[in-house]
């Protein structure tokens, strides 16, 4: 078998599903596609060795961000399936500028992987590794975060109730 | 245990980030629901850190693997505050269509 075989399936599968999130007319559908793309590009992190991430994100993204999606979803637009769309001009404005976005990103980072040695390394990922370093080098950031995640709880718990007044 | 990379150059790996990263602008261009354009923003986010996740495995450099658990946490931040105001906003007018939240338009 092909070796780079997967990073092909996987790749067309994110790309195909990421489109389907844009432009299938039910936000339902879209959310699930969104599901089934985060799920892909979680098989990413496999191929390239990041299983601590390839963990975090299925359980942030898949387990708890997109859940919060879908029932945000459910709660805002149960009666309405279809959305009105924007006019037809808009969307081929939105196209091609999404095109122009790829081709100057496609552009300008050719060559990017002349700018280091590949590195023989394979054990970048794992959590042991991942564990020293956040416990480490990154331990303020990462204590940072979880007053930003606390902020972000209190200021989401506030949002959500109904005014005191 | 081998990574992808020795036998995909990272180009593809570029390549595809700026494909899922041009399809969320397009998305946040196109769409008018609110909570989809959410998505496409997500979308992006993920794209970035497919990027990085594949530079910090070829240098063989944990820091943007760090760099991806941070991006990912401020990005469950964003949208449990994000969608917390397009609830509020959904009580109030009825609507997440962006093309009716224009009270700030001058």
């Amino acid at each position: 078998m092909n070796p780079s075989l997967p990073f092909f399936v996987l790749a067309t599968l994110s790309v195909f599903s990421a489109l389907m999130v844009v432009l299938s007319r039910k936000p339902v559908h879209s959310v699930l596609y969104l599901i089934f793309c985060f799920f892909t590009i979680g098989g990413h992190y496999l191929l390239l060795n990041a299983q601590f991430l390839f963990a975090v994100h299925i359980i942030v993204y898949a387990g708890a961000i997109m859940v919060l999606f879908l029932f945000t979803l459910m709660f805002i637009n149960m009666n309405k399936e279809l959305e009105p769309h924007k006019t037809n001009l808009l969307k081929v404005a939105a196209t091609v500028a999404a095109g122009c976005l790829l081709l100057v990103m496609v552009g300008v980072t050719k060559g990017a992987e002349k700018l280091a040695a590949h590195s023989t390394r394979s054990d970048v990922g794992t959590v042991a590794n991942l564990g020293k370093a956040l416990y480490g080098q990154y331990l303020l950031p990462f204590e940072l975060i979880s007053i930003l995640l606390l902020a972000a709880m209190v200021g989401a718990v506030l949002l959500g109730k109904k005014s005191v007044e | 245990m081998n990574s992808i990379l020795q036998y995909i150059p990272l180009n593809y790996y570029v390549a595809l980030a700026a494909i899922l990263f041009a399809i969320g602008v397009m998305g946040v261009l196109f769409r008018r629901n609110a909570i989809i354009i959410f998505m496409c923003i997500e979308l992006m986010l993920n794209a970035v850190n497919m990027l990085l996740t594949a530079f910090s495995t070829f240098h063989g450099d944990e820091s943007g693997q760090v760099m991806v658990f941070f991006i990912m946490a401020v990005a469950a931040a964003e949208v449990a505050v994000g969608l917390a105001i397009l609830v509020m906003i959904y009580n109030n007018i009825r609507t997440v269509d962006i093309d009716e939240l224009n009270k700030l338009k001058g």
